[in-house]
């Protein structure tokens, strides 16, 4: 077990796993916290934009589809949350600080999804940018973290194809469902690129991350890994990503890309997104509108204990 | 009477997970005979570790283990059977789309 700073140090030295009893510093506590927390209440917000859909998916085949995908949405929240219990911090006190609006979701989750299509680029957009990110934390190195992103990552694959699947039928549907992809695709490409958050220069506790080893790659060199893969899959299925500065750049051998609009971000970020309040509210609904399901479940408990 | 039982009259028995390195689960390895919580975890290393298996040990009272029991079979594990849509192979996607 590590016992003091030295051992932990040299555990992140060495590549290795910090583990829920060892010695951690405060910031290291604090961090892993409020990335884990802001993780799992991302992937429980992320519920809402793609379940608006469930009763109007198109076939019962989509709809069994992205009932189960926005299932293991909830699962995913659970298990990012017993990771974040692991650091001495309750789910009922994390699950508060996002309904205080004290903890912060994604801020890809505060944008509509006013077209059937954005279940499809939603699943290979937003989850191929997700996949980018936490393939990474699966070697981040806190050990609890890690382990629910490897469980996390091998579902994130079944998302992401379901999403690139369903955008393929409709590109070989009629000009009308070939335009609602495209449409869809120009909404959310920008920002998808946001998903990694601000630009190196502007992310001040990227370093200390970094050298804790609780983030491995910057958020430029992620958004940067996620334009390369996604570019082929735009051409293979006939969209076109809307940034005219988008070209292959032969010397870095990756693509050059436009710089997204950083003022958007941090306006969706401070609360200004276009579903920000509509999310909050329909969180603190469900949560409400819950309790009774938790007090019923204690009275079974008691009644079963006698 | 056999000496063993003797010994281990009172002794509760526990269940003993082993971590084989930093960075995995703990993994159930089997169980043990002991006297308190302390002791199950010097006996369940003893027994279970003896050749580098782990470096860390859980050990939790086989009695406060709630389990599945068989009839329930159905009802919980069931329902994923049918749904194959929930693995990624299910999706076919052009072998020339490349990291998906």
């Amino acid at each position: 077990m590590v016992e003091d700073e030295a051992g932990f140090e040299a555990v992140i030295a060495r590549n290795d796993r910090i583990e829920p009893r060892d010695w951690m510093p405060d910031g290291y506590r604090k961090t892993l916290v409020r990335q884990i927390a802001q993780h799992a209440h991302s992937e429980v917000i992320g519920m809402q934009p793609e379940g608006a859909w469930i009763e109007r998916a198109p076939s019962l085949r989509r709809k069994a589809i992205l009932l189960a995908k926005v299932q293991d949405e909830a699962g995913h929240g659970l298990y990012l949350y017993s990771a974040a219990e692991t650091l001495g911090v309750s789910r009922a006190q994390l699950v508060e600080l996002l309904l205080a609006g004290k903890q912060k979701y994604s801020s890809i989750f505060n944008y509509p999804t006013p077209s059937y299509a954005d279940v499809g680029t939603i699943g290979w957009l937003v989850d191929g940018a997700a996949i980018c990110n936490q393939v990474p934390l699966c070697r981040t190195s806190y050990g609890p973290y890690g382990r629910a992103m490897i469980r996390i990552c091998k579902e994130e694959s079944f998302h992401q194809r379901q999403g690139y699947e369903l955008l393929m039928t409709m590109m070989r549907g009629t000009d009308e469902q070939r335009s609602m992809v495209q449409e869809s695709v120009n909404r959310f490409w920008w920002p998808s690129l946001m998903m990694f958050g601000p630009p190196d220069t502007e992310s001040p506790n990227t370093a200390r991350s970094m050298a804790w080893g609780i983030k491995r790659n910057t958020n430029d060199e992620l958004r940067q890994r996620f334009v390369d893969m996604t570019v082929p899959q735009a051409d293979a299925l006939g969209v076109t990503l809307p940034d005219p500065a988008l070209r292959w750049n032969a010397a870095r051998g990756s693509y050059d890309f436009g710089e997204p609009d950083w003022s958007e971000l941090k306006a969706v970020v401070s609360g200004d997104g276009p579903c920000n309040a509509e999310r909050m509210a329909h969180r603190r609904r469900a949560h409400e509108d819950g309790a009774w399901v938790r007090a019923a479940a204690v009275a079974h408990a008691e009644a079963d204990r006698g | 009477m056999p000496r063993q039982t003797v010994v281990d009259a009172g002794w509760p028995l526990y269940e003993v997970f082993v971590r084989g390195k930093r960075g995995l689960n703990h993994v159930h390895a089997g169980s043990i005979r002991a006297a308190d919580p302390a002791d199950a975890i010097r006996r369940g290393s003893a027994v279970y570790t003896r050749r580098s298996e782990g470096v860390s040990v859980w050990v939790a009272l086989a009695s406060d283990v709630a389990a599945s029991v068989p009839e329930e079979k159905e009802s919980l594990f069931a329902p994923s059977g049918d749904k194959v849509f929930r693995h990624p192979t299910f999706y076919s996607i052009p072998d020339d789309v490349p990291h998906m």
